[in-house]
């Protein structure tokens, strides 16, 4: 049975490529057959983030046209066996993408085995966050604790529960949860940034996960390696608690609370 | 934070008020979520036949569509201005 995963958020930048880059291999190296889907026509990123930039030959809406064969436009990851990219075409047509066309790319990724398909969308509600968001049967709403990003998430979780197939055919709705990135637990304790339970109050959902704010995050961009891999830094940590707890496992949140500093630092500062 | 930050007034604390500002956004938002599209064009052209007798105040029309179970009950309340004002606006007609 594959299950199709939808990243998404409404707002930019909060973190959503980062998250199905991790996702995406979290679930690979637990031995999942996983393709990870770049919808972002026009800004393809997926790529640079996972790594494989320079091996795109072909993309997703070359399939979809039939210039290529699926197998052709699959980007076999390095690191992981059973990890496949689709990087997004650069193309500035808005529609190149249509329902029709990813339809039958899912339903293709579906006969071949795969266990999940990551929908890395856009941001925005347009056309591409739609059709991302569209077949998914789980949806993964990244959200930073700031206002912008919270509205915006709700708004996304609106469309979620109307404008899917599942809600269409009334096969239950997408399942949903929130991903918490860019969390700083010094600001919170500080009453600068809300809180998980603020957040997880406003949008009455419950977190999947916390990303904490890490400086691995960038430095794991700048290298084409997806954060998740990175062991020694939290951030990628926390993606793997995200990942197990997606499996079904229970794990607590890690790095949510604030390290209490040694009695010097207190009096000098920091 | 040194030792001279202890000195400084605390600042307002700012993520409460996100939270208060955006309980009421979110909640309003969803209020107006899955209300049929034509209910803004609705409710002005009931006020426009409402004012050719009354003079109402433009707020004074509020439309909801309400479920309840089965049905859909779209509730229209129009508050009319006070006696004494209707009376002079009686003229206008």
């Amino acid at each position: 049975m594959t299950e199709i995963i939808v990243v998404t958020s409404g707002k930019g930048g909060v973190g959503k490529t980062t998250t199905s880059a991790s996702i995406a291999v979290g679930l690979a190296r637990r031995g999942k057959k996983v393709a990870v889907i770049d919808f972002d026509v026009g800004l393809r990123n997926l790529d640079l983030i996972m790594g494989c930039e320079r091996r795109v030959v072909y993309d997703f809406v070359n399939v979809i046209n039939g210039e290529c064969t699926l197998k052709q436009a699959l980007i076999k990851d390095k690191r992981c066996d059973t990890l496949f990219v689709l990087a997004a075409s650069q193309t500035r047509d808005k529609d190149a993408l249509n329902r029709e066309g990813v339809g039958k790319v899912l339903d293709e990724l579906k006969a071949d085995g795969f266990d999940h398909i990551i929908c890395d969308s856009p941001a925005g509600i347009e056309k591409g966050a739609a059709l991302a968001m569209y077949f998914a049967d789980r949806a993964i709403v990244v959200v930073n604790p700031e206002v912008s990003s919270v509205r915006d998430s709700d708004r996304i979780l609106g469309l979620l529960a109307s404008k899917t197939r599942r809600a269409e055919l009334g096969e239950g709705g997408v399942a949903q949860h929130l991903l918490l990135t860019r969390y700083n637990p010094n600001r919170v304790e500080a009453g600068d940034m809300m809180s998980i339970a603020d957040v997880q109050e406003i949008l009455g959902i419950e977190v999947i996960g916390v990303i904490p704010e890490s400086e691995g995050v960038l430095a794991a961009s700048n290298a084409g390696v997806p954060v998740i891999l990175d062991d020694a830094s939290n951030a990628g940590q926390a993606y793997d608690d995200a990942v197990a707890r997606l499996l079904g496992e229970s794990r607590p949140l890690r790095f949510v609370d604030v390290q209490k500093k040694g009695i010097f630092a207190r009096i000098f500062g920091s | 934070m040194g030792i001279l930050d202890l000195f400084r007034s605390k600042p307002k604390n700012t993520a409460s008020v996100a939270k208060d500002r955006l309980r009421i956004i979110v909640a309003q938002e969803r209020a107006q979520r899955g209300s049929p599209d034509y209910l803004p064009t609705l409710r002005r052209e009931i006020l426009e036949v409402i004012k050719k007798y009354v003079n109402v105040d433009p707020d004074a029309v509020l439309i909801n569509v309400e479920r309840d179970g089965e049905h859909e009950v779209l509730e229209l309340s129009v508050t009319l201005p006070e006696r004494k004002q209707a009376g002079a606006d009686g003229d206008d007609d």
